[in-house]
């Protein structure tokens, strides 16, 4: 098989995200982390886009990230979410941003959230962020939680 | 070397708002006639082809409806902002001596077809489906508004403010017969208007019309025979920054700064030479920030700078004078219709809606996921 490329069974039709999306099944939150600079990024490409080494490697982020920016979605998009619920960027503390969705008492801008995931039907679990443990508006990271 | 000065000779809208008699091929054609009519041209003197938006391979389709077998083809799909950068490219042949007369035409039933979409992704292995979509982010307006949000977290910029940008498109819009909706608006309205996706409420999107229009791009020689007067080309510049929008490097930063210098850069002027400003207007929060990046105003002080009615009539700085995309027609790439209302308004035959002395006119289109600008700048000789 493996000169058919990977076992792309119950993921998206993409060979380069699949060690992501294999990852998410396990609740682990994957980028990429150059092997040169250092730098991390998210979504993965195969070279650094910041000093444009090849091939980095797939690195565990800490879960932990700031909000970015958010909107509360009050018209219908997709039959698996129904409005109104909240879409936002995050910036993970790697640095990479990431677009999600907030999930329980509601982040603002600024506020710290931690990695959970919601569980799809057909698909693999999706990263989602919720407020961080303390509450999201100061103190030391919270813990990481929801991922394995 | 001395680079022939190009002109937009002709311009043209097509049939708009509710088009139940033509198809988009139809319409396109009917503007094409009168912008080159406009021009002193026909479809014979066309060699350079531009369009978006019309089909599978572009212009190709067009060309074979409207009888052009240009020697210069261009689809690029910048979205909206596509055809102020058609200009930049046509501006770009003619110097090139690839093409003389070129035809950027455009038309869309996104109205009649009820065909506009909040996704763009039927394929579940893009990046978009796999990283936006799955979350439930309506595109274009879940990006916008995100845009928005930051803004105001960042800078202190109030709805209220935004919704000064509706209100004085409205303005502009009663004063122009075309225009979709042509009811005064208050900031109250705005604001008490449906949320959509915060911060964005249904008054600060734009409308979902029919229209489009064309224009053509030639040469004074070639311009000899026009029937008014030619508008010449001082400036055009393009870029573009994500698709993505976590993507995008700075939520308050857009493509515009590069657009913005590039056509500025060219042309010789500052913002503060402006007399007419057309900025694209999907939402009011694209205006916003095509304000900043383009000079207008410091990066952040967008808020401020539309208080008190700078963009209506009789503000400080004209803009929107059509009524907009918010008011006068939207008909899903609203691009070309800017630079038709920045060269009616250099003619001085904008009727009603006439910026009295107008000698700058800048089009400014935005596309994508607020992904791409193109900026063009309009003069005399």
């Amino acid at each position: 098989m493996t000169d058919q490329g990977p076992d792309l069974t119950g993921l998206p039709a993409d060979p380069t995200t699949a060690p992501f999306w294999r990852a998410a099944r396990e609740h682990r939150l994957l980028v990429q982390r150059c092997r040169s600079c250092g730098t991390h990024q998210f979504y993965p490409r195969p070279f650094c886009l910041s000093c444009f080494e090849q091939d980095p490697d797939w690195v565990e982020a800490s879960g932990h990230a700031t909000v970015y920016s958010k909107t509360t979605v009050r018209i219908p998009v997709i039959p698996e979410m129904t409005p109104p619920y909240v879409v936002a960027i995050v910036t993970l503390d790697e640095g990479p941003r990431l677009t999600t969705n907030l999930v329980g008492d509601e982040p603002e801008i600024g506020d710290r959230v931690s990695v959970t995931w919601r569980e799809r039907a057909d698909l693999p679990p999706l990263p989602v962020f919720r407020l961080a443990g303390d509450g999201g508006r100061g103190g030391p990271p919270p813990s990481q939680e929801g991922a394995g | 070397m001395k680079l022939r000065p190009a002109y937009i000779a002709g311009v043209a809208e097509t049939p708009l708002g509710e088009v139940w008699d033509h198809s988009e091929l139809s319409m396109a054609a009917v503007a094409s006639r009168e912008a080159l009519a406009e021009a002193g041209l026909t479809f014979a003197d066309v060699d350079a082809l531009f369009t978006n938006y019309m089909g599978e391979e572009g212009t190709v389709q067009l060309g074979e409806y409207l009888g052009v077998m240009p020697r210069y083809a261009d689809s690029t799909d910048l979205g909206g902002a596509a055809f102020e950068a058609f200009v930049h490219h046509a501006v770009a042949a003619i110097h090139a001596g690839r093409c003389e007369v070129a035809l950027i035409a455009y038309a869309s039933r996104q109205r009649t077809r009820r065909s506009r979409k909040m996704t763009r992704e039927s394929d579940n292995s893009s990046l978009s489906a796999q990283f936006e979509l799955s979350y439930g982010l309506p595109g274009p307006l879940g990006h916008y508004a995100m845009i928005a949000a930051r803004h105001m977290h960042q800078f202190g910029t109030t709805s209220e403010q935004l919704a000064e940008i509706a209100v004085a498109a409205r303005a502009w819009a009663a004063k122009n017969p075309k225009a979709w909706a042509r009811d005064p608006i208050t900031v109250s309205d705005v604001v008490g208007s449906r949320l959509i996706c915060d911060p964005l409420h249904r008054l600060d999107v734009c409308l979902v019309t029919d229209g489009g229009g064309a224009l053509v791009v030639t040469t004074a020689e070639r311009a000899r025979d026009a029937a008014k007067r030619a508008v010449r080309i001082l400036g055009a510049g393009e870029s573009h920054t994500h698709w993505g929008i976590a993507q995008m490097p700075d939520l308050t930063v857009t493509a515009a700064a590069v657009s913005g210098r590039e056509a500025f850069g060219m042309a010789g002027i500052t913002a503060a030479d402006v007399d007419v400003l057309e900025p694209y207007d999907s939402f009011t929060i694209t205006v916003l920030l095509a304000l900043e990046d383009l000079g207008f105003c410091g990066k952040g002080e967008g808020g401020a700078f539309v208080e008190g009615g700078t963009l209506a009539p009789g503000g400080k700085l004209p803009a929107l004078t059509s009524g907009g995309g918010l008011s006068y027609n939207h008909p899903g790439a609203f691009g070309l219709l800017l630079l038709v209302e920045a060269v009616r308004q250099l003619r001085g035959e904008a009727g009603e809606r006439q910026v009295r002395g107008a000698e700058i006119a800048v089009a400014h289109g935005v596309g994508g996921l607020m992904s791409t600008a193109s900026t063009v700048v309009l003069g005399h000789d």
